[in-house]
């Protein structure tokens, strides 16, 4: 019997002929993550409860200060010295310090470090952000970190997959993030508990590789263990030059099995939003539409590629933001910010008036520089909204596509970019 | 195994798809090493829950509904349970990041639907973690948790992942397969 990629890629880690979902094994890691939140408490567990004195390969690690760097005070200073001098100490060859790196989902795809084919674990739960380069990529805790840091294994319950087949093409404005907050509305959180999220169709033909890795990132949000793709010539490209390693894209077996399978017409995908609060809260836009804004953030490992933030710029160019409503805008990654900048598109985001920070996790989970007070509301490009997840746990979040935030920001409450695109850019 | 085989204790009882920024906001992430301060703050963002962690007594078991810990891959997110004084979650079902994280640091989880649904706040339960079998002390009635799969069985009865992994790398040490 056929197996899918996820099976495949299971199999060949645990050097099995074949898998069947819920066989349980033990597989090689080609490449694990772990970040400033995550590497303190499983270095800890690996030395102390463990008895690891070394990382089992310092080449097929990721080392990335992200989620409270620049440190906001001296508690997560001191988690940034245990992550640096730890990953000093290691060797660890892909360290990214702040300046350097950026958000860890955005910065290991860039730099080429999660391939086609790969089995890879990342301790922080968008791991399965990867998947949209053809590979195996789930979010695991500090101790299976610690496992993997340990031996280079780790143990994995093969999943039941789920497919899901797009047909035809996004509408104009429509965007993967649309798409991913419409399955997602379709599944709810508990929808894809534990499974693989396995994308196909027409429709991802016509999405670039930053709009697949948004997909993929929010697999979590259904629950799933993760999401993968096909790998085409898209995937083909992107990974040109920046491979660190040969790589062997998987294909899934044309009588491969799927628990089920689900079928979109992605022509009638609408412009989309979670409402407060939950991921699943799916509304289409036109249903949401006046809701006043205090704050608008175009940030994370979701929604903040350049991609997106050249979609936002044009909206924004010759507006300015609303007087009652602030706009944050997070770069995935230093590599994002220098082609930003290169762009102008720092330009137009400062003359529109709104902020711009240095690349972090920061506002996503309610860390720092845009943290939500009670009972404000605040329209985001990130990608979960559970209470409490941006701020106070009355704080109210909507989720949309970047070039909706830039609009809604304008406006200083949820509309459409075309309604904004009518209005005449004013002279700044 | 190191937690108790039987644990008696009074229910706190909470929703479906309980996440862990709920659980433990990420603002106390920062504190990741200070256990009692997670125990302090758990379950601190559930919508007006403020000031729980102060009503637990220790020993009493946290019942929830489905997908308990959904959400980002905090380990402290267990950690911060079992800081506040619970002994064991029961729940319909639990996210999968939770779930092993639960497993790989020892902390006692059941998944029982029938269980979180029959439940109620305040019941004293008394739970067999080798059995499975949840008693139900107030209603005076039972219920079956599902059974784990034998290597994890195995993983709960060494106490955890960790020391798992120690003896596998005491056997790799001893067979000289350790670069």
């Amino acid at each position: 019997m056929g197996m899918n990629m996820t099976e495949k890629i299971l199999a060949r880690g645990a050097g099995r002929e074949s898998v069947r979902p819920g066989d349980l094994l033990l597989a090689k890691v080609d490449f694990a993550m772990g970040h400033d939140l995550t590497i303190p408490p499983a270095s800890k567990i690996m030395r102390e409860q463990m008895g690891a004195t070394k990382v089992w390969d310092p080449e097929r690690l990721a080392v990335v200060q992200d989620h409270f760097q620049p440190a906001k005070d001296t508690a997560s200073a001191a988690l940034g010295k245990t992550t640096r001098d730890w990953a000093r100490e290691m060797g660890i060859k892909w360290y990214f310090e702040v300046g350097d790196g950026g958000i860890c989902h955005t910065v290991l795809p860039e730099r080429g470090l999660v391939l086609p084919g790969e089995l890879i674990v990342g301790a922080d739960s968008h791991s399965c952000t990867y998947g949209a380069l053809n590979n195996f990529a789930t979010g695991v805790g500090s101790t299976d970190l610690a496992c993997v840091l340990s031996l280079g294994e780790l143990w994995f319950r093969v999943p039941e997959t789920l497919k899901f087949v797009y047909h035809n093409r996004l509408r104009e404005w429509v965007e993967a993030k649309d798409l991913i907050l419409r399955v997602i509305g379709e599944l709810t959180v508990d929808g894809a508990r534990s499974k693989a999220m396995e994308h196909t169709g027409e429709a991802l033909k016509h999405i670039d590789m930053e709009g697949r890795l948004t997909m993929t990132n929010m697999a979590i949000e259904a629950g799933a263990k993760n999401g993968i793709m096909e790998y085409d010539e898209v995937t083909e490209a992107f990974l040109k030059d920046i491979a660190k390693r040969p790589y062997t894209p998987v294909s899934s077996d044309p009588d491969a099995q799927y628990e089920k399978v689900f079928e979109f017409d992605a022509e009638k995908v609408e412009l989309s939003v979670a409402k407060p609060m939950s991921p699943d809260a799916y509304a289409p836009l036109s249903e949401v539409a006046g809701v006043k804004l205090d704050q608008v953030f175009i940030g994370s490992c979701t929604n903040s590629r350049i991609g997106d933030l050249r979609r936002a710029a044009a909206v924004l160019k010759g507006r300015r933001v609303h007087p009652q409503t602030r706009l944050l805008i997070t770069p995935s990654s230093t590599e994002t910010a220098r082609m930003a900048e290169r762009e102008g598109l720092l330009r137009i985001f400062y003359d529109a008036g709104a902020s711009w920070t240095v690349s972090t996790c920061g506002a996503c989970l309610g860390g720092h520089m845009g943290v939500l007070g009670e009972g404000e509301t605040c329209l985001s490009t990130t990608n979960r909204n559970f209470p409490g997840r941006m701020g106070h746990p009355k704080a109210l979040v909507y989720l949309s596509n970047p070039v909706v935030a830039a609009a809604s920001a304008i406006a200083g409450e949820i509309i459409h970019p075309a309604e904004i695109m009518k209005r005449e850019p004013i002279a700044v | 195994m190191t937690a108790p085989l039987v644990l008696r204790g009074n229910t706190w009882k909470f929703g479906d798809n309980v996440d862990t920024d709920q659980i433990i906001p990420a603002r106390y992430a920062i504190y990741s090493l200070d256990e009692k301060k997670l125990g302090e703050h758990a379950m601190e963002d559930v919508p007006d829950n403020e000031g729980w962690s102060k009503k637990v007594t220790a020993g009493d078991i946290l019942v929830a509904g489905s997908n308990f810990g959904c959400g980002s891959s905090r380990e402290i997110a267990p950690v911060a349970i079992r800081s506040a004084g619970i002994s064991a979650v029961i729940a319909d079902s639990f996210a999968r990041i939770f779930f092993r994280n639960s497993i790989n640091i020892g902390f006692p989880i059941l998944q029982s639907p029938q269980a979180a649904e029959a439940i109620r706040e305040g019941d004293q339960l008394e739970v067999d973690l080798e059995e499975g079998v949840i008693k139900n002390l107030t209603q005076g009635d039972e219920y079956q948790a599902e059974a784990f799969p034998e290597f994890m069985t195995e993983l709960i009865h060494m106490g955890g992942l960790a020391p798992w992994v120690r003896k596998r790398l005491e056997e790799k040490r001893a067979a000289g397969l350790l670069r």
